[in-house]
C-alpha cells in the first residue's frame, strides 16, 4: 500500500506526524536536516551539550515538547532524515539521500517546507561576513557560533529582535539593531498585535532587553551599504534624519521571511496572489487542503505565520488528511485549531503593519546592485531588459538569467520581482510568478539509483 | 480590422524569421504570438546550431541557414552567445563509427566538411570526451547559441523592421473570403491578409487541417538540465551517433544537456521527468567523465512537433491559395529556422524559394488517414 508521506520535520511536519500516528496510520516522515524539529527549533549536533534553555530560551518547552514527540514517534513512523525530495510529479516524491537517488509512491503527501529569509539586497551584501538573520540564528543555535566578533542585525521582522537578542545573551558584541521599520508603524499595529499578547510581550520584551543592556535600537532606520575588502569592516544607514557609519564584522539582514513553495508549485497546486505575504503562495483552505486532490499544506511553507501556527495547522491538515480518508476525527478539535489559526491570522496582520515591508527599496536599489549572487545579475542587468519591453518575470529570467542559478530565484526572486514591477510601472503581482523546476535544490551527476 | 500583406501566426523561430525577412523586404506584416515570442521550443530548446546529422533533403536550407546564422549580429542586433566550437558527433561502437562514415560520405559536397576521427585522435583533440567513445565526426563550423535570447531577438528585429508583433495574442478563428484570410484573435483583434503562414509549431496542425490538410503531428517533451558553472573544458558541442545523450558548455561554464523525453503538464506545458533526468545524471558521466560529482541546478522541457518521417513541413498548402505552411521540426527547427523563413519569404515575394522544398510538402500526408 502506497504510504502517506509528510515532507519536513519541522513544527507543523512533526505535529502531522503525530495526529497521523495518533489514528493508526503508520507515515513516512521525509527532512532534508539531520535532525528534527526545523528551522525555528533546530537541533545541535548529537555530541553538542548546551542547554535547550540556552538554545531556545523561550522557547525552550516548546522546543523540547517538539524534539520529544519525534523521539516518542519513532516506532511509530518511518522517519527518513537527510533525505532531500527534489522532484515531484503525479504520485510520486523523487527523493535523494547520501547520494542515492530513490522513488517513494505516496497515498496523500502533506506538504511542510517552512520558508527562508526574504532577502532585498544592499551594495556589499555579498561580501564574507554578511549572513541572513536567519544564517545568523542557525550558526548560533546549531554550532554555537557567532557570525562575527562585531555584529550588526538589520532589516525588519519578529526575527530581528529575537536574534539580536540572542546573540547579545550569548555573549556576542551587539553593535546596533537597524530596524527600517518607523516606530509610527509599531505604534498603529498594536491593536493587532494585541491578539496575541504573549506573542507581543515576548518581542517588547527582546527590545527592551536589548535597550537596558546599552545596544542601540534604531528605527526608520535602513542598511544603505556594507564596506569592506575582503570581509566586512563597516556599514552605513540612515534614517529620515542622520546618515552614519558603524564599524563591524559581520551583518545579518533579512526583512522577514517567505515560504519555500516550489515543491507545492512542482505538485500541481493552485497558486494566488496574499497581499500580506506580498507572495505567490499555494491556496489552502482552512484545513489546508490544496487545490490538487491528496496534496495538503502546513505550516510557514504556504504562508509566513510562525511557529505555533505551523504546529496547530500541521495537526490540522493531519485531521483533514484523515477525513479524507473516512476516519472519524474529533470535529471540534479541528473548529477549535482553525479559529486558533484564525486568530494568529490577525496577529499576523499586525505584524504586517509594524515590520511595514521597504516599499521604496526598489526605487533606491542602485543599478550596480547585485541581485542574483548565483549567475551575478545586477539592478541593471534587470532593468535593460525590462527597458527591452518584457514584464513577465520568466520571461525577463530567460533574458537574463535572474532567479535561473543554484538558488532558483529562492533568495533573489522577491528582490528581482520589485525590481521588475517598479520598472514596468506594474503591481508585483501583475508580473507572473516564478515557476518551480525540478530539481528544488541541485542533484549531483553519477548518483546511485535505488532499485 | 487591421490590414497587412501576411500574418504569421507562431512568434518561434520560423515565425519571427518569416516576419523579419518579409519586413525587411517591405511588406506589412502581423506576427501573432499567443504567449511571448520564442518562450516555447524554440526559446527552451538545447541551443544546438548544427547541420551534421541532418536527412541529407535538409542540407541545403541548413547550409543556407549556417549563412544566415554567420550574419547574425548584423541580423538581429546581438550575437546571441552564438559559436562556431565544431559539432562532436560520438560514437560508442564500430557499428556506430561506420554509421558516421556513411553519413560523412553521402554528405559530401554539402558543405559540411566532416572530419573523421579514430579513437586516438579523439582523445588527443577533445580529451574531456570519456573512453566509452571509440571515435567521432567533427563539423568544425557548426557550433551552439543561447536560444532563450536568439529567438525573442529575431521577433525584436522584425518588429524594428516595422512588423506588428503581438504577444499573448491566440488565435481564435481563420477564414477565407476567396480574396484574403480573416484572423480574429482572442483579445478582439481582426486581421486580414492575402498571405498566411501557419509556423504554430505543435499547435499547427489545428490550421492545416482547417483547410482540409490534417497532418499526423504529436507532440514531443525532450529532457533538459543544466549544470552550474565548471571550469571550461568542452570546446565543441557534442551528441551521440543512434541518439542519447548531447551536451555543451557555454562560456559562462554551465554545462547544458539533453536526452531522453519528459511528459506534457497540458496542451502548453511539459516537464522533463524523473527518469529522463536520472538518465542524464547517471549517463552523462561515461561520455563526459569531467561531470562526476558536479551538480544540475536547473531541468526543463518545451512542446515540440513531431510527424511520423521526422521531417517538417514547408511550404505552400495545396488546398488554400495564400496558406503556407513550416512547423513539425522534430526539435532540430532552431538552426534551419531562419533560411524557413527567408525561404517563405521568398514564396511570397518572387514566387518560389530559391533552396528546393519538394521534401518538404504537406502533400505527402495527404493520403495517410490522419487518427
Amino acid at each position: 500500500m502506497k504510504p502517506i508521506v509528510i515532507i519536513g520535520a519541522g513544527p507543523a511536519g512533526i505535529r502531522a506526524a503525530q495526529t497521523l500516528a495518533a489514528h493508526g496510520i503508520y507515515p513516512v516522515l521525509l527532512d532534508e536536516a539531520a535532525r528534527g524539529g526545523g528551522q525555528i527549533y533546530r537541533r545541535q549536533p548529537a555530541n553538542f551539550t548546551r542547554s535547550s534553555d540556552k538554545l531556545y530560551g523561550f522557547e525552550a518547552a516548546k522546543a523540547n515538547a517538539i524534539h520529544q514527540t519525534l523521539e516518542e514517534l519513532r516506532q511509530q513512523l518511518d522517519y527518513r532524515p537527510d533525505t532531500l525530495v527534489w522532484n515531484a510529479e503525479a504520485g510520486q516524491l523523487d527523493t535523494l539521500h547520501e547520494g542515492r537517488a530513490a522513488r517513494l509512491d505516496y497515498a496523500s503527501v502533506i506538504v511542510a517546507t517552512g520558508a527562508t529569509d526574504r532577502i532585498l539586497p544592499v551594495p556589499g551584501w555579498t561580501l564574507p561576513g554578511v549572513y541572513s538573520l536567519g544564517a545568523a540564528q542557525i550558526a548560533l543555535k546549531f554550532q554555537g557560533c557567532a557570525i562575527g566578533e562585531r555584529v550588526v542585525f538589520a532589516g525588519s521582522g519578529p526575527l530581528l529582535y529575537l536574534v539580536a537578542y540572542q546573540y547579545a545573551k550569548a555573549g556576542a558584541n551587539v553593535v546596533a539593531v537597524l530596524d527600517s521599520s518607523p516606530l509610527s508603524a509599531q505604534a498603529r499595529a498594536l491593536p493587532g498585535l494585541l491578539a496575541q499578547p504573549a506573542t507581543l510581550a515576548k518581542g517588547l520584551y527582546y527590545r527592551a532587553w536589548l535597550t537596558t543592556h546599552g545596544i542601540p535600537v534604531h528605527q526608520g532606520a535602513s542598511l544603505t551599504l556594507i564596506e569592506g575588502e575582503r570581509r566586512v569592516q563597516s556599514l552605513k544607514w540612515r534614517s529620515k534624519t542622520t546618515e552614519r557609519t558603524l564599524d563591524c564584522d559581520a551583518v545579518a539582514f533579512a526583512h522577514g521571511l517567505r515560504s519555500e513553495t516550489q515543491l507545492a508549485d512542482l505538485l500541481g497546486c493552485e497558486f494566488a496572489w496574499s497581499p500580506l505575504n506580498r507572495a505567490w503562495l499555494p491556496q489552502r483552505d482552512s484545513a489546508g487542503r490544496s487545490s490538487s486532490a491528496g496534496v495538503y499544506l502546513a505550516g510557514d511553507g504556504a504562508g509566513i505565520m510562525g511557529a505555533d501556527a505551523a504546529e496547530m495547522a500541521g495537526e490540522r491538515a493531519a485531521l483533514a488528511l484523515l477525513e479524507d480518508l473516512g476516519y472519524r476525527v474529533d470535529p471540534q478539535r479541528c473548529a477549535q485549531l482553525e479559529q486558533s489559526l484564525e486568530r494568529i491570522g490577525h496577529f499576523r496582520q499586525g505584524l504586517e503593519r509594524a515590520f511595514v515591508f521597504p516599499e521604496d527599496w526598489a526605487s533606491r536599489a542602485t543599478d550596480d546592485l547585485m541581485i542574483c549572487r548565483c549567475e551575478e545579475v545586477s539592478v541593471a542587468d534587470i532593468r535593460q531588459v525590462v527597458g527591452e519591453g518584457h514584464w513577465e518575470i520568466n520571461r525577463v529570467k530567460a533574458h537574463c538569467r535572474v532567479g535561473m542559478g543554484r538558488c532558483q530565484g529562492r533568495m533573489c526572486g522577491a528582490a528581482a520581482a520589485e525590481i521588475i514591477a517598479r520598472e514596468s510601472g506594474r503591481a508585483v503581482r501583475d508580473i507572473g510568478r516564478l515557476r518551480a523546476q525540478a530539481p528544488v535544490k541541485p542533484v549531483p551527476f553519477g548518483l546511485e539509483v535505488e532499485p | 480590422m487591421i490590414e497587412v500583406d501576411a500574418v504569421i501566426i507562431g512568434g518561434g523561430i520560423v515565425g519571427a524569421s518569416a516576419a523579419l525577412f518579409l519586413s525587411k523586404a517591405g511588406r506589412r506584416v502581423a506576427l501573432l504570438e499567443r504567449d511571448f515570442c520564442g518562450s516555447h521550443s524554440s526559446g527552451v530548446n538545447y541551443g544546438g546550431v548544427r547541420r551534421q546529422g541532418r536527412p541529407l533533403s535538409q542540407l541545403p536550407l541548413s547550409q543556407r541557414a549556417h549563412e544566415i546564422w554567420g550574419q547574425l549580429p548584423q541580423l538581429i542586433g546581438i550575437d546571441g552567445e552564438y559559436q562556431r566550437s565544431g559539432h562532436l558527433k560520438l560514437a560508442r561502437s564500430l557499428d556506430d563509427l561506420r554509421a558516421l562514415h556513411d553519413y560523412a560520405a553521402s554528405s559530401q559536397g554539402f558543405g559540411l566538411d566532416l572530419q573523421l576521427l579514430d579513437r586516438d585522435e579523439l582523445r588527443r583533440r577533445f580529451p574531456w570526451v570519456g573512453t566509452v567513445a571509440v571515435g567521432a565526426s567533427l563539423c568544425p563550423d557548426d557550433g551552439h547559441a543561447n536560444p532563450r535570447l536568439v529567438s525573442p531577438a529575431f521577433a525584436q528585429a522584425a518588429r524594428r523592421h516595422g512588423a506588428q508583433v503581438h504577444e499573448q495574442c491566440p488565435v481564435s478563428q481563420v477564414t477565407h473570403d476567396g480574396q484574403r484570410f480573416a484572423v480574429r484573435t482572442e483579445t478582439a483583434v481582426e486581421f486580414r491578409a492575402p498571405w498566411l503562414l501557419n509556423c504554430a509549431g505543435a499547435w499547427a496542425s489545428r490550421f492545416a487541417a482547417q483547410f482540409g490538410e490534417a497532418v499526423p503531428m504529436h507532440a514531443g517533451h525532450p529532457a533538459m538540465l543544466v549544470t552550474e558553472p565548471l571550469p571550461v573544458v568542452m570546446d565543441a558541442s557534442t551528441g551521440v551517433e543512434g541518439g542519447g545523450i548531447y551536451a555543451r558548455q557555454v562560456a559562462r561554464g554551465n554545462c547544458v544537456l539533453g536526452g531522453g523525453q519528459g511528459f506534457a503538464l497540458d496542451d502548453a506545458r511539459a516537464r522533463p521527468g524523473q527518469s529522463a533526468v536520472i538518465e542524464i545524471l547517471r549517463q552523462a558521466v561515461e561520455l563526459y567523465p569531467f561531470l562526476e560529482g558536479a551538480q544540475a541546478i536547473r531541468t526543463w522541457s518545451g512542446t515540440e512537433g513531431y510527424l511520423p518521417d521526422r521531417q517538417p513541413v514547408i511550404g505552400p498548402s495545396s488546398t488554400q491559395p495564400g496558406l503556407l505552411h513550416a512547423f513539425g521540426f522534430a526539435g532540430a527547427g532552431f538552426q534551419i529556422g531562419p533560411a524557413v523563413g527567408q525561404a517563405l519569404t521568398e514564396i511570397i515575394c518572387s514566387g518560389a524559394s530559391s533552396t528546393p522544398l519538394d521534401a518538404f510538402s504537406i502533400t505527402r500526408f495527404h493520403s495517410i488517414s490522419v487518427a
